[in-house]
């Protein structure tokens, strides 16, 4: 198998440049637009009366919850990759292994669907 | 003939050709791994001032199409059918002060644009313009897309964070919330195209559909992969992150200026990548259909147009797709966005996996 080492040094440059070519417009839009701040330009922007309190609060449990279910999944995908790639090469015993794999997330799957941890409340 | 052949060989080849001629006359008094170094800045310089005009070509687009859509003109004063109304839009973003809120968190607020652009960019590594025409043909292009495309949640937390707003904080945490689960369905449909191309180069999965497209393979995969990219763009009928009428604009609400222009281009940026990687991966990426209906049959059509012409015609019809999405349909609300995710597109990219494996493997046992 060759590797592509190659091909990830023009992955770095263009990281590189990429990373240039974001701060351009910052660096160079300084030079033309006007800057006079004052406070009520700078207040938080609600609906017109000022803001009550800060916004850095605890948040919606809901959300923690689809993060969970999120990392399980997302993990699974990692295993699922090289699989797909190597397919033509294996035999049966890898599809029935999958088979088991996918199984035992879905029934991970069913649980967090019937405890309810998908529904938006 | 073979004029014409040649004419054409050096009309779908241009880039590369030039790129040849370049480097043959910096060879003669650089190092070799001085000029191979040059001429990727090059590329990559040129590929990046092309991505801006086609983001500025796609908001023109977009306010035209929708505009014909909605029975509107849309803008057409700035230059003839309004061609440099982007011109003018960039111009004027660039003019305008910068406002940073007393109370946000500076840094984050800042670095949150960067974030998002940087990622934006480099998910275009790997886009297959044609054959030869791409930054880098990475063994795992697909994954590195999948990794690269996911960061852009960090720079919208930032900013919804950053800006210490009500609706920005809001709009930061629904958009990240949808982003993660629609990631999940995205990134399955992508594992049958996978398998059957046996391969996660784009450059390895268009040359794979020299027969036939894998849109007639992989229907469904292409379905959830759409949908959900579409979701993953936070682009209507899907964009609860920057729903108007209840938190304003989402996450980018305290933004003004060039930092908006910048948010405005990663969207677009991102909107792109995912129209060009569905033509990759569906729609046989640089190949003619005419071409390959022609060997169908036998015959030996030409292609008619150069590869990259046509890559740039199907990733502009799939762009239009989403275009066509926002001129028609309503927001949903946020229980069906989440519930269409995990309870429709899940399930059904998982059996379109089964299926895809098993038939694949029934495909191998007959044929061997």
């Amino acid at each position: 198998m060759q590797t592509d080492w190659g091909n990830w040094g023009y992955v770095a440059l263009f990281l590189l440049i990429a990373t240039g070519f974001a701060f351009i417009p910052l660096v160079l839009s300084p030079l033309i637009r006007p800057r006079n701040p004052n406070p009520v330009k700078q207040a938080t922007y609600e609906c017109g009366i000022e803001t009550v309190g800060t916004s850095w609060i605890r948040y919606y449990a809901g959300f923690y919850v689809y993060a969970l279910v999120f990392v399980v999944f997302d993990v699974e995908t990692i295993f699922l990759y090289p699989w797909a790639v190597a397919f033509g090469l294996l035999n049966w015993f890898a599809l029935i292994e999958m088979a088991i794999f996918i199984g035992i997330l879905l029934v991970g799957l069913v649980y967090a669907w019937k405890k309810q941890a998908l529904r938006w409340w | 003939m073979d004029a014409l052949n040649a004419v054409s060989n050096f009309i779908s080849n241009v880039l590369p050709i030039l790129r040849d001629l370049l480097a043959g006359l910096l060879n003669n008094f650089l190092p070799g791994w001085l000029t191979e170094i040059v001429m990727s800045i090059v590329s990559i310089s040129v590929f990046l001032a092309f991505a801006t005009i086609v983001v500025m070509s796609l908001t023109l687009v977009e306010r035209r199409v929708i505009a014909f859509m909605q029975n509107r003109l849309g803008p057409n004063r700035v230059g003839p059918q309004g061609v440099l109304q982007p011109v003018a839009d960039v111009i004027k973003l660039f003019a305008k002060e910068d406002i940073i809120p007393a109370n946000a968190d500076p840094w984050v607020y800042r670095l949150a644009t960067t974030v998002m652009v940087i990622p934006a960019l480099l998910i275009y590594a790997v886009i297959p313009w044609s054959q030869n025409m791409v930054i880098a043909n990475l063994s795992i292009g697909i994954l590195y897309f999948v990794a690269i495309s996911s960061v852009s949640v960090v720079g919208l937390l930032m900013a919804g964070w950053g800006s210490n707003n009500k609706f920005a904080l809001l709009g930061a945490m629904r958009a990240a919330a949808q982003v993660i689960s629609y990631e999940i369905p995205l990134v399955f449909s992508i594992i049958g195209v996978a398998m059957l191309a046996g391969s996660l180069s784009t450059v390895d999965i268009v040359n794979a559909q020299r027969v036939l497209w894998f849109i007639v393979l992989q229907p469904v995969a292409f379905f959830v992969f759409f949908t959900a990219a579409t979701a993953e763009l936070n682009r209507t009928p899907f964009d609860l992150m920057e729903a108007e009428s209840e938190i304003v604009a989402g996450y980018h609400v305290e933004y003004s200026g060039v930092r908006f222009a910048l948010f405005f281009l990663a969207e677009y940026l991102n909107g792109f990548a995912v129209a060009a990687l569905a033509t990759t991966m569906f729609f046989g990426g640089w190949l003619s259909p005419v071409e390959t209906i022609g060997n169908w049959f036998g015959w030996n059509l030409p292609p008619l147009l150069p590869p990259y012409a046509w890559f740039f015609l199907k990733t502009y019809l799939l762009f239009f797709i989403l275009y066509w999405l926002r001129g028609t349909l309503p927001r949903v609300r946020i229980d069906q966005l989440m519930g269409l995710a995990w309870k429709v597109l899940l399930p059904l990219a998982l059996a379109n996996l089964a299926l895809t494996s098993i038939g694949l493997y029934l495909y191998r046992v007959i044929t061997t």
